[in-house]
């Protein structure tokens, strides 16, 4: 069994009187996918910030690669190697694709006394690194606001990956998107974790979760309702975990299915 | 969404038939410098056929111009590289005159050696620049309130201190002050004088025909005003474009949040935007006050919005994230055009205010336009 890369352990984080977190727990190992659920107001957003580097936890452990370790910013969760990638924050729409792509890490030359943005170099590897992800762009000066939401996130990965990313924390990246662009994302993230990446993947689709995770945990009022491997669980059970169970099922019976 | 949604039965080619090739001139209808480029070709057409024959474009009335554009240039640079991050600064205007009257306070009044009050007013007024990006930061509040303050601070000060020290508020005395000092050489110095010397004595140009300066050419050199301008429009486009501070300059205005999030100092880019703008109007006073002789607490009123209208006039969005040095130095050219050019055709001057009104709806209308086909929604 391999060792988890991040591991958190009894998390609690209170925002003044408010419990936001109360003891979480959760790890991530390379190469797979854990998926993180639950419904609005579980305390996902806040659990990933804690991650990465964001909020500091009122209390609990976090452990990178075995070894005890406190983020003050998300430069140095960053800089250990954990990537996030949000929603609608990903990209900045009226800048190129490659300015977005090595935005606060550009590489530099030296001409004369001056260090310029190599560009060259930048947009050349942000060309492959892309094509690598399937994505064929136009030109590298292409504005990010001319792709869509899936593309975006897409970019925003491979960003990630390329930066050399050891855990990739995906929050609801495919909550806004189409079918298409949804199964898109789906595979750019099995492609993410062959390589040997921890993925967490923040969702409340169940369906979404199911199609790429091999571990499951549902956050549920600021606690971990528990952990299922992929196999041992079914789409109505998590999504009875995640909805708070009985209600939801006298929902769906009279919706008529599966929500 | 609809843009989005897959095509029926559309094959996963590696070029996206859904995406049209971008044409030539799209792609040249995007450059932030669109509208400056084509609104200098129609200004000098225009004043070309209204003005050709009235000396508008020989030499002293080309110095004429470029010197009044080559102001607009300076203040503008430092305004475009702060919109681009995202803020502005209504404080430029008031700046100018708290500078000026600050070179003169130290340097006439209280007898400092020129440089000295030069740099001391340097010091003071980056600092007020920080402070001014400092409280945006920090509070979170729009610049246009902070600095709309700064305006009232800055122009209340620099009208009492020199009142209460010397009851009045125009001093002069700067020129005799400033003989021969090495710093204040740097703002008021005519360059290749030589060049033009040569040029009048070939006939090239005309020189004085009669006077104590007769046989002189008209133009003693290019005034230091142009060479600032060009050296800071030139330093600023190449920042914005080329350095890594630049694209941290276009993250914090496109998407702070977004741009933290990667890493990029947000907080201190906006500080540095704003001590930028400060520098600017601290270089525009140097130059206007040693030109004059004299400073004047009522100098650079309205200036904060002349400069804002070039850098929008050049392609700057005013909400942030997307603009050009160039552009906002074209349109600091298209200023000066018009306003000398008016004054060159015999029209009466008030009418310039209306000609900067419509321009700046235009302007306004066809950024929206441009940053549509950018973001890519139609």
């Amino acid at each position: 069994m391999t060792e988890p890369i991040v591991k958190m352990i009894d998390i609690k984080k209170h925002f003044g009187p408010v419990i936001a977190l109360n003891g979480v727990s959760f790890d991530v190992k390379p190469g797979e996918c854990h998926c993180l659920l639950g419904d609005n107001g579980a305390g996902k957003s806040t659990f990933i910030k804690t991650m990465s580097g964001v909020h500091k936890p009122t209390s609990g452990q976090i452990m990178f690669e075995g070894k005890e370790m406190s983020f003050n910013s998300p430069r140095d969760s960053m800089e250990a190697g954990i990537a996030t990638v949000y929603q609608d924050l990903a990209m900045i729409s009226l800048m190129s694709v490659t300015r977005n792509f090595w935005m606060g890490r550009e590489p530099v030359k030296r001409v004369g006394p001056f260090k310029l943005i190599d560009f060259d170099m930048a947009n050349s590897t942000t060309m492959a690194e892309m094509k690598k992800m399937g994505i064929n762009l136009r030109s590298p000066d292409q504005a990010v606001g001319t792709l869509s939401g899936g593309e975006r996130q897409t970019v925003a990965i491979a960003r990630a990956v390329y930066f050399g990313a050891k855990v990739l924390i995906l929050d609801e990246p495919t909550s806004a998107l189409g079918v298409r662009q949804t199964a898109n994302v789906l595979a750019t993230v099995d492609r993410v974790r062959k390589s040997g990446i921890g993925v967490v993947f923040i969702t409340h689709n169940v369906r979404h979760a199911l199609a790429v995770g091999d571990r499951f945990t549902v956050l549920n009022r600021g606690k971990t309702l528990g952990t299922a491997v992929r196999g041992e669980i079914t789409p109505e059970e998590l999504q009875d975990m995640m909805a708070g169970g009985q209600e939801m099922a006298k929902l769906e019976g009279s919706l008529g299915g599966t929500v | 969404m609809s843009d989005n949604a897959p095509a029926a039965g559309g094959p996963d080619a590696n070029s996206d038939e859904r995406v049209k090739e971008m044409g030539g001139l799209r792609k040249w209808l995007i450059r932030p410098e669109l509208g400056g480029i084509v609104g200098v070709i129609a200004v000098f057409t225009f004043f070309g056929i209204l003005a050709g024959d009235s000396g508008m474009f020989s030499a002293q009335g080309i110095m004429n111009w470029g010197q009044i554009s080559a102001q607009f240039m300076i203040i503008a640079v430092g305004a475009c590289m702060l919109m681009v991050a995202g803020e502005f600064d209504l404080s430029v205007g008031s700046m100018i005159g708290f500078a000026g009257i600050s070179i003169a306070m130290f340097g006439v009044v209280w007898g400092l050696p020129m440089w000295i009050a030069i740099l001391i007013t340097f010091a003071i007024c980056l600092s007020i620049g920080a402070i001014n990006g400092f409280i945006v930061v920090r509070t979170g509040l729009p610049s246009f309130i902070v600095t709309l303050a700064f305006l009232f601070i800055l122009r209340g000060f620099t009208i009492f201190v020199p009142q209460t020290v010397e009851n009045r508020t125009i001093i002069g005395g700067i020129e005799e002050a400033a003989e021969g000092d090495w710093l204040a050489a740097i703002f008021n110095t005519d360059l290749a004088g030589w060049l033009f010397v040569w040029l009048g004595n070939n006939g090239i140009i005309d020189t004085f025909s009669r006077g104590s300066r007769e046989g002189e050419p008209v133009i003693s050199g290019i005034p230091m005003l142009i060479v600032w301008a060009i050296v800071l429009v030139i330093i600023g486009h190449i920042i914005l474009t080329r350095t890594r501070f630049g694209n941290w300059i276009f993250a914090a205005g496109g998407d702070a949040q977004a741009a933290r999030y990667v890493g990029v100092p947000v907080d201190r880019v906006k500080i540095i935007m704003f001590m930028t703008t400060a520098f600017c109007a601290t270089v525009f006073a140097c130059v206007q006050v040693f030109e004059f002789g004299s400073a004047a607490a009522d100098r650079g009123i309205l200036k904060e919005f002349e400069a804002i209208i070039a850098v929008v006039i050049g392609g700057a969005l005013l909400t942030g994230g997307y603009g050009s040095v160039m552009g906002a130095a074209l349109g600091a050219l298209i200023f000066g055009v018009v306003q000398q050019g008016l004054f060159f055709a015999d029209v009466e001057s008030s009418l310039f205010r209306v000609f900067l009104g419509i321009i700046l709806l235009f302007a306004v209308v066809l950024n929206t336009y441009i940053r549509r086909i950018i973001t890519g929604e139609r």
